[in-house]
């Protein structure tokens, strides 16, 4: 849409913004202002202070130094709800919402319209539930629970509550991670709708394509400072990464924009064979060989059934039929511990909640899955598990005080070498990633994908599920496309490249996306 | 140009929204059918089971446990448990019978204002403190225990109810039915009322649904927690001094394992441990189960106590079991 | 901006507040014990100390067991009922000699554990209601056994078992030690003490890293009222008796308290074994203090309900802001 012609005051502000925690300076006298009808790109990589700002801007941190300005007067924000009242509204990458509450309870949630007696009006609550909803071209049943809805309504009703907060303000913090292309594309009808309103949009996301799309400036921060504000037309994606990274324009280009090598492909017999895989409602048929040493990233949608085949060759999903044999021996389907006494291990997409064990220790972590064998007589040898930790801690470069150190208090990036570390204990023959480099700052996330590219290097195979193109693309010898469940299509060797990957996604889809992903192309230079 | 979502793109939606829906219900009246086809089938087989005598008995023994699982049932909708309502259950009593001498005001505001007074502690350090709430309420059950037996010497002594009102409460009837059994409906119908239909019940059910979206949405979530605590210490009181006046006497040692058996009927009526999703006539059916039970077993006349225990733990792990196997088929 | 940028650890305000969490039930023992030293007589003889230790055996036992419930972010509150089903079966096969009825007696306590680890670990039960459910059962099945009846045991090895002593220690307080060593060895030494500490500290991770998970829940059920059943045995042989309708009364409430006060985190994930020792050697001697100073046994209720608070309140600290 049209970049609304900017007058007049901000309608949020930050002025000098100081804030600290232990010793770290996470935000160093950052301003930051939005106007009306604006839509404004927040970038930066991970710990630059994107979410430190945010958090800022809506009242769950106070600043130690600076102020913030609401409409031009001076403000301050003790706690969430005081911005909320004062119009300044966040949608976050999870829905927060209450999933087993209905569609209008959760957008009218502490201010349902009430009776004469004081009595919840429920049908006036639907009706209004409704009429919102309908503003934003969405139809559904308000009486639903919420979470029998998917996930792109679920981000629309957030959406729609806050706003109908009668915001001034709205804050998307990374809101399509979640969502399918034709959600997405709701999404940004519904931010031009809310910028035709006069709403201020601030928009984070790691998404370039996006962040060109719908956003008409940006603010880059890096290490707690501002390093750059203006016109998002005016600045080529090259030098917006090269702004967040620090590194120079020519040595982002020259590199790629990840850290993987010249793809591997080997001759020797494939290692790994899936037959077949289905499970109903899940995938279908889906079935790929992989040799050792190769890279088989698995391209897809949101939706289209990698996470799950993943699940299927790990033994965490049951199959309905097919089979997954190592070396010719078939695998039994359905149990973890038969596909990783076979050799296959997988790295959980989720490293907080199913990857590590928070409280225990580095070395705790590490031995989890290899405890038995690093045991005699079921006792735990000390000495067995400490030449295994210290021969990965070096070798992965994790950054430990001691291997005793607490692994929730490592940034994510060594969490993830301690994952990776915890199943090479294991000797496997096939390593399954699910967006091993996501949440991951850009130093970490090159040591990750370098340590993957090492990996193949050395004889494993490797499956890659990501959602980053340039990930997919530059560290697969083959990429196998998936859509709605099955296998909709190979590249490989020169065909994998970005374009090919774009049109394989969009690949014969109705309408409605092709026009995107036209733009998206276009914008992808 | 409108989006119609009502056929959601994945193709699991219309069966696994029958199957969830079917689920749910069971879950939600799954009690009440129980209940339903236990009353019949002890109505044909004993006679004396299906009088109205017994049925008003049934309500009347009834009633006290239904006060407590009330108050129980509006503190697990938040995700909470009250371990102290066993407790608080025998100090309303003694005050009961201590704050007769000054007629039927003194019989109930006394237990109202102190077991309000200790689950407003409780709820505080709950909400505020932030501390776990089997914790707070297990020092609870121990405390007030203490202090129901400091104000009875040690447990030696029980107080009488002097106050003729009082005793006409717990003991009188309109039109049959007595007043404790009319007091504990009319706090079902405004505990329901409550829940369905305000603003502050709705924050309860999202508090126990998703706490930290509650917080975001910026319900006022300690406040909230704080709420179903003293409502808990509330109707825990209440009961016993309902009790108080229909045994004529606040005895100390009454109340020993009460609370497991409110939170068993909350359990059975449906309501989820985890809180976020119940009713408070799921809980009547709970009560009203286990008191039939009891009930039945007496009916047989030959069985002894520990019968009937094995009989209710039975039943309870028959119950929750199917529950836990429902809910699995709901989620994702 | 799905990881959080900033880890910080909220400081230890005073290094105070660290030592009190990780020391703190020592340091309260220590307290005490002075307290006794100047204020109680006869506190610090022999006969009284051993007379303490004995008393603490049984809660201790249980509360062994409990601990590892807990670590796995469980509980139990059948060990009661437990108890009284060990009690109630040893008269019946003490025909055929000390170790046979005790053995049986044990095995009973398993099997119910497996019920518990069934309903809990396979079916997916919530730990409270199932537990609670066999407690109601279990006790009520006790007294079945037992026909409602107290029955005396006469037996000289189970009286032996109760009252005799090696060198002065009671066998009572022998087996409680052995026990102690037995569980810590398990929690810190054994691939099945790791594992269990894993599962209490993040299931899912444990299941996607190949644990057994179900098999270590189910275990730990069977473990802790294994240990129960040892409890029970002790207590019967202590009184001379079996009484199902009184042994380990509400003991499932001090078991929880001897762990909490421990230091034992309900929500898993770590076993403070020693802390457990502490924990309820300090619920003994605040007991016992209070019994010596005359002071009603409403008030030592009350003073067990303040130091589940205090203790609960000093361990909430450690959390870290991530």
């Amino acid at each position: 849409m049209e970049p609304i012609p900017q007058t007049g005051v901000p309608v949020l502000e930050a002025r000098g913004v100081t804030k600290r925690f232990a010793g770290v300076t996470a935000l160093d006298a950052v301003d930051f202002s939005v106007r009306p009808g604006e839509s404004i790109a927040l970038m930066g990589e991970n710990g630059a202070g994107k979410s430190t700002l945010i958090k800022v801007l809506t009242g769950v941190y106070q600043p130690d130094e600076g102020e913030l300005l609401l409409a031009g007067e001076t403000t301050s924000f003790a706690r969430p709800l005081d911005a909320q009242k004062s119009g300044v509204s966040t949608i976050y990458q999870e829905v927060n919402l209450v999933p087993l509450m209905s569609v209008a309870q959760n957008i009218y949630l502490g201010r349902e319209p009430k009776n004469a007696v004081g009595l919840i009006d429920f049908r006036r609550m639907y009706a209004d539930a409704r009429a919102l909803l309908t503003e934003y071209g969405i139809q559904v049943d308000v009486r639903r629970p919420l979470r029998s809805l998917a996930l792109g309504v679920q981000q629309m009703v957030a959406l729609a509550r806050a706003v109908s907060i009668n915001a001034s303000v709205v804050i998307m913090d990374e809101p399509t991670s979640s969502l399918e292309a034709r959600e997405v594309e709701t999404l940004f009808r519904v931010i031009d709708l809310l910028r035709g309103r006069g709403i201020a949009i601030i928009y984070v996301s790691h998404r370039m394509d996006e962040i060109y799309r719908v956003c008409d400036r940006v603010t880059v921060l890096r290490d707690g400072k501002v390093v750059h504000v203006g016109d998002l037309d005016a600045l080529p994606r090259l030098e917006l990464v090269s702004l967040m990274l620090g590194k120079s324009v020519e040595k982002v280009d020259r590199g790629g924009l990840t850290a993987f090598r010249a793809a591997n492909s080997s001759d020797a017999p494939p290692v790994l064979v899936a037959e077949n895989l289905s499970r109903k409602h899940q995938i279908d048929g889906i079935g790929f060989s992989i040799r050792p040493g190769e890279v088989v990233g698995l391209g897809g949608l949101l939706g289209s059934g990698r996470s799950e085949t993943l699940k299927a060759l790990s033994g965490v999903m049951q199959l309905d039929s097919g089979s997954v044999t190592i070396g010719g021996k078939t695998v039994r389907s359905g149990s973890v511990p038969a596909a990783i006494r076979a050799g296959i291990v997988m790295l959980p997409e989720d490293r907080k909640s199913e990857g590590i064990v928070p409280n225990l220790s580095v070395r705790d972590n590490i031995v989890l899955a290899a405890l038995p064998k690093l045991s005699s007589a079921g006792f735990t040898s000390k000495r067995k598990q400490d030449a295994v930790v210290d021969v990965f801690i070096k070798r992965l470069h994790i950054k430990v005080s001691s291997p005793d150190q607490i692994v929730s208090e490592l940034s994510g990036g060594n969490q993830q070498k301690v994952m990776i570390a915890r199943w090479l204990a294991m000797t496997p023959k096939v390593l399954l990633l699910d967006e091993p480099t996501r949440g991951i700052d850009v130093g970490a996330k090159a040591e990750v994908q370098a340590l993957i590219d090492e990996l193949a290097h050395e004889g494993l195979a490797i499956v890659l599920v990501s959602s980053e193109v340039e990930e997919v693309v530059e560290g697969s010898a083959r990429v196998v496309v998936l859509r709605d469940g099955s296998i909709a299509t190979e590249l490989i060797g020169d065909g994998v490249n970005e374009n090919a990957l774009l049109a394989a996604l969009a690949g014969e889809k109705d309408d409605d996306v092709a026009p995107a992903n036209e733009e998206l192309t276009k914008v992808t230079k | 140009m409108t989006t119609t979502v009502d056929t959601v793109p994945n193709r699991t939606e219309d069966n696994r929204a029958s199957r969830e829906r079917i689920a749910s219900a069971l879950q939600s009246y799954g009690a009440a059918i129980v209940l339903g086809l236990l009353v019949i089938v002890g109505s044909i087989a004993f006679p004396t089971f299906a009088s109205a005598g017994n049925f008003a008995n049934i309500a009347t023994q009834s009633s006290f446990l239904l006060i407590v699982a009330a108050g129980m049932t509006f503190v697990i909708l938040t995700g909470g448990i009250d371990l102290s309502v066993g407790s608080v259950f025998a100090l309303g009593g003694v005050l009961a019978a201590y704050g007769s001498t000054f007629g039927l005001a003194g019989a109930l505001l006394l237990p109202l204002a102190v077991c309000g007074a200790i689950g407003a502690l409780q709820g505080f350090l709950i909400a505020y403190g932030k501390m776990a709430p089997f914790i707070v309420t297990l020092a609870g059950l121990l405390g007030v225990r203490g202090l129901v037996l400091a104000t009875t010497s040690g447990g030696s002594t029980t107080p009488l109810v002097t106050d003729e009102g009082v005793i006409a409460l717990g003991q009188d009837s309109m039109f049959g039915i007595h007043w404790p059994v009319v007091i504990a409906v009319a706090i079902i119908v405004v505990g329901t009322l409550l829940l369905a239909r305000t603003s502050g019940g709705l924050s309860i059910l999202a508090v126990g649904g998703s706490e930290s979206a509650a917080t975001l949405m910026g319900l006022p979530v300690a406040r909230v927690k704080f709420g179903v605590y003293v409502i808990s210490g509330l109707c825990a009181g209440l009961a016993g001094a309902l009790n108080a006046a229909y045994s004529s006497s606040g005895v100390p040692t009454v109340g020993v394992g009460l609370e497991l058996n409110a939170i068993s009927a909350v359990v059975i009526g449906g309501t989820l441990l985890v809180g976020g999703r119940g009713n408070l006539i799921g809980t009547v059916a709970g009560v009203l189960l286990l008191s039939v039970i009891q009930n039945l077993i007496n009916q047989v006349g030959s069985l002894s106590s520990s019968v009937q225990a094995v009989v209710s733990g039975g039943f309870l792990a028959v119950v929750v079991i199917i529950q836990t196997v429902l809910s699995r088929t709901q989620r994702l | 901006m799905t990881q959080p940028t900033v880890s910080a650890r909220i400081p230890s305000r005073a290094t105070a507040l660290g030592i009190l969490q990780r020391y703190g039930v020592y340091i309260a023992i220590v307290l005490l014990l002075v307290y006794n030293l100047f204020f109680t007589p006869n506190f610090f003889a022999i006969d009284n100390f051993r007379t303490q230790f004995v008393q603490v055996v049984p809660v201790l036992i249980v509360a062994l067991g409990m601990a590892l419930v807990i670590g796995t972010e469980g509980i139990d509150l059948s060990v009661g009922a437990v108890m009284a089903l060990a009690a109630s079966t040893i008269p019946l096969y003490i025909g055929y000699g000390v170790v046979p009825a005790v053995l049986i007696a044990i095995f009973v306590g398993a099997v119910i554990g497996a019920f518990n680890g069934i309903m809990i670990a396979l079916i997916g039960v919530q730990p409270i209601v199932a537990t609670l459910a066999v407690m109601v059962a279990g006790r009520g099945l006790a007294l079945l056994i037992a026909n409602e009846q107290l029955k005396s045991v006469t037996d000289p090895g189970v009286l032996a078992l109760g009252r005799d002593a090696v060198l002065g220690v009671p066998f009572s307080v022998i087996i409680a030690v052995v026990l102690v060593a037995g569980v810590a060895l398990l929690v810190n030494k054994t691939t099945f003490g790791k594992q269990l500490i894993a599962v209490g500290g993040s299931r899912r991770a444990s299941e996607l890293a190949g644990l057994p998970v179900k098999r270590i829940l189910l275990l730990v059920y069977v473990l802790a009222a294994g240990l129960a059943a040892v409890a029970g045995v002790i207590g019967t042989a202590r009184l001379g008796a079996s009484v199902p309708s009184t042994i380990g009364n509400l003991i499932e409430l001090s078991a929880i308290t001897a762990v909490v006060v421990g230091g034992t985190p309900l929500t898993g994930g770590q076993v403070k074994v020693l802390g457990t020792v502490a924990g309820a050697l300090l619920l003994q001697f605040i007991s016992a203090t209070l019994i010596k100073h005359n002071v009603p046994d409403a008030y030592s209720q009350i003073a067990q309900a303040v130091i589940i608070l205090v203790a609960v309140y000093i361990q909430r600290g450690k959390v870290s802001v991530r």
